[in-house]
Order: C-alpha cells, then structure tokens, then sequence
C-alpha cells in the first residue's frame, strides 16, 4: 500500500517530505490531547511535543515555496484507544496547491480508486452534504440548533444521554448525533465523501465563499469508519489567529496543555499559497482493506505490547 | 466503593448507574477525529437483567457496585423465601422470589448454585449449568421406541417441565442443561 500511494503521487510530481515529529508547539484543536518529552540540553531544558498530525509543519513549508507535497509518518494522540483508535498511528498527509476542494476529492476519489483496485471492489464513490446527510439519518438541520427539536430527536432516538451530555452546546450535539446515528451508515462498499460542514466545525478550513454557514472540509468514510479529513485551507493568518486564540480557550476550560505555534502564524502572515490539503489513518485504511475488525490486527505490535 | 472510568469498563466490571448494581458488556470508543471522545456501552441491569445501550463522555467515571457471586448450597424453601448457605462459613442467606427468579426451576434441596449478593443481599440466582432431578410425572413409554425422533413432556420434582424421550419413565432421574432448559441424558443410579 505505502508503495502504491507512493507511486500515485511520482506520478502527478508531488514532492515526498519529511517534517520533525518533535516540535515546539503544536496544534489548537479542543480535543487533541498530546504527548509531551523533555528536550535536555544542559544548562537547557525544553518541554517538546509530539505531533498530532504534520499540518503545521507542512504548511510552513508550502509558504516557503514548496509546491505541492506529501507525508507518510507517524502521529500521536494520547488519550486515545479502542478498536479504531491506536496512540501511535500512521498518516498519509498530502498539500495540493492551486486545488479547490472539489478538485481535492476528485483526487481523493482516485487515490482510493487506486489503492483498492485489484483488492476489493467497492461501489461507485457517493458524495452528500453534511447537512444533507444529516437530515437524511435524524430529520434535523445541522446548520440550525433548535434545542427542542434535537432533545424530541434523542428522545424518540432512546439517546436520552444526549440531552445531559450535550446541553445547549451545538457542536457536541452534532459530535453526538453524527457518530451515534449517522456515520454508521457512510459509505457500504463505498467511498463516501461528506462536504460542507457547519462553519462551526471549521478548525483549519475555509469558510465558504458563498455560504458563511459551512466551511470547506471533507471527512471521507468506508463501512462507517472515518478515514481521513481535508480541507480547502485557511490561509489568512489574522483568521487563524483568531480561531486558535478562541481554540486556546476552550482548551483552557478542559484543562488540556496549551502550545500555541506562533511560527504558522508567522508563516501564514508570509503568505501560504491557495491550496487543499487531505490527512487520511493508513491503519485505518489497512483495516478496511484486509477487513480486521480491529486496529490491533493491522499493527505489528499494539500499544499494550509496544 | 471505587469510582471507574470509561477508560477502565471493561466486559463484567460492575457499576452503579441510575442507583442500579449493572454489568458492562461491551464498551466502545467512538471519536470524531475533530470531535468529542465517547463510549458507547451495553450494560446489563443485574436486577432486571435487561441490557441497555448508554453513552458516556470518555473519562467520565461511575460508582463502583459492591457485587459479588458467591458458590453456596440451597437449603429450604420457607414459603417466602429460599434460604441458601456458603458451606465453609455456614453463613445463611434469604432469597425472595424476584431475586430467584427462574432459577426456581431448577433448585432442589442441598444442590450448589452461585448466589449474586449486592451490598451483601442476594441479587440473583444462578443454579449450576447441570442439575440432576427426579421425574414426578410423564406418560408412559412405548415399548420399542428409540431415542430418535419426538418427544414428550415430563415434569420434575421442582414442578419445571422439560421435553424428554419417550422411553424415559416417572422416577428416574435424568440430567438437565439449566441454560436452555433442554434434557442431556439419563442418570443411571
């Protein structure tokens, strides 16, 4: 498999990179937990984190001038185990630039077309809007909270936890409601992409040009497992500033460690060229591919036997 | 009693929800790669036996229940209650009939069985996956009859009823599997 993608980017000349695993800062995101290591240097000494995910560390590079570039590499979650979920996993990370969104799943749509071809055969590739998709599994507008009707949802739904768990907090409702009742169903032998999610679930993509209630992001799925995440990326860095300063926040609340990277702010404000960038779980897609009901069964040694 | 994460459910840990003593089944991590961690869990109600699906935020933690299966001997039935004894303590035990429940079917006097306690009150019974028991009634056997094919019903000394073969008579005893209320076999003397 890590040939084959390989051999798909050589031949549309994007450039392979590597990027430290160990970095200064790193990402915002709620509810990213890292992993932290000491950086002893005497008389110094440095608390280090281990990447989420080579985001910000590819785009640095694209504002340097990179072109259009890939990632195979290991990322860490800490907090995070179970029958998809590995601490330690491997990303397939990937900067267009000039693409859209839309040319970006095109090119999604072929790489998983080239991966599994001769493997396993999967159905014609689905495309559906967050909020389409929603309406379709729970008859709710994900782009409008209307508290009543999401708790008469749980309700007839026998989700009654919902309604305690979520509150009045929009975005955990979607979390909720989208994992319980509707990621279940993506993508039965197929790829299925879903576009256009609220603006509130933007992180580091783009809000639509046209419509300022969604951003441009895709998540794709297989069987109902979440594959990867890509957006058309944000690119004004007084946005991204913004946003990771409200991130920072939230983190604060949860009590979850707080790195803010200055250094892709500093690079955004140097101009990153207009491009799309996709991160797709190669274990994930192992998974899939072999049909192992767990992530242990494609790792050679699982973090209980690491 | 501890309290225990989501992290730490595992299937058969035993935990206080809705001030019910329950069993978790299963336990699933469910997280949105941009979103918030869950668990998704099945557990069982130990007092109404019924499983149901909860889901929790991950790291979110519930009460320990103090429950725990104890081997013990069934002694007598008073009319009210059934009346059980750990054999190495001589400690005695009463049951009512909710916390009995089917394994009233299968409890004859003196016969071992696991004796769930919560807060150290018998919660449920559990009879041994075999017992042996005496058939009081069933229609008489034709003679010839092989063990294949048909059946009849006989009841046995503890007024359940189980299907067995026809040349099975009143007073022998034969071998029952408690789990599914199916005849094994004859039990010869």
């Amino acid at each position: 498999m890590l040939q084959a993608i390989r051999q798909f980017f050589a031949e549309r000349a994007v450039l392979e990179v590597e990027t430290p695993l160990l970095c200064h800062g790193s990402g915002t995101d709620p509810q990213l937990n890292f992993f932290t290591t000491e950086f002893s240097f005497p008389p110094e000494q440095q608390t280090l984190f281990l990447q989420t995910s080579p985001e910000f560390a590819m785009k640095r590079l694209l504002a340097a001038g990179s072109g259009c570039i890939f990632q195979i590499c290991k990322a860490f979650r800490n907090a995070e185990n179970g029958r998809y979920h590995n601490p330690e996993f491997t990303l397939l990370e990937w900067y267009r630039v000039g693409f859209t969104l839309a040319d970006l799943m095109d090119e999604i749509t072929d790489l998983i077309t080239f991966l599994f071809k001769d493997r396993l055969t999967l159905q014609a590739a689905q495309y559906f809007t967050y909020q389409d998709i929603f309406a379709r599994h729970t008859g709710l507008d994900a782009l409008a909270f209307d508290y009543s009707a999401y708790c008469a949802y749980a309700e007839e739904a026998r989700l009654p936890d919902a309604i305690t768990l979520c509150g009045q907090d929009h975005v955990l409702w979607l979390d909720f409601l989208f994992s319980h009742q509707v990621q279940p169903h993506l993508g039965h032998n197929a790829l299925c992409l879903i576009y256009g999610y609220p603006a509130c679930q933007s992180s580091l993509a783009r809000i639509n040009q046209y419509n300022a209630s969604i951003t441009d992001r895709v998540e794709i799925f297989i069987n109902g497992v979440e594959l990867g995440n890509g957006y058309y990326e944000l690119t004004d860095a007084d946005e991204q500033e913004k946003r990771f300063t409200n991130e920072l926040k939230i983190r604060q609340q949860l009590n979850h460690a707080v790195a803010r990277d200055d250094r892709l702010i500093a690079a955004l404000k140097a101009g990153m060229p207009d491009c799309a960038g996709m991160a797709i779980g190669l274990d994930r897609l192992l998974m899939i591919l072999s049909g192992s009901p767990s992530i242990n069964d494609v790792l050679a040694f699982p973090i209980a036997d690491a | 009693m501890a309290s225990y994460s989501t992290n730490e459910f595992k299937a058969g840990l035993k935990v206080m929800l809705d001030n019910d003593p329950c069993a978790i089944v299963e336990n699933e991590f469910v997280k949105p790669g941009k979103g918030q961690a869950f668990n998704r869990v099945k557990i069982r109600n130990l007092k109404t036996g019924r499983v149901i699906e909860r889901t929790f935020k991950s790291g979110d933690s519930l009460e320990g229940a103090d429950v725990v299966d104890v081997g013990m001997q069934y002694l007598y039935n008073d009319g009210e209650f059934r009346h059980f004894m750990v054999p190495d303590t001589f400690e005695q035990y009463q049951a009512d009939e909710k916390a009995v429940g089917e394994a009233t079917n299968w409890l004859k006097d003196q016969d071992s069985c696991t004796v769930t306690l919560w807060n150290d009150v018998p919660l449920s019974v559990t009879p041994a996956n075999f017992v042996e028991l005496a058939i009081t009634q069933t229609d008489p056997g034709v003679r010839g009859d092989t063990s294949g094919g048909g059946g009849k019903p006989a009841t046995l000394e503890t007024g359940a009823v189980v299907r067995v073969p026809l040349f099975v008579q009143i007073g022998e005893v034969i071998k029952v599997d408690t789990r599914t209320g199916e005849y094994v076999s004859r039990v010869k003397d």
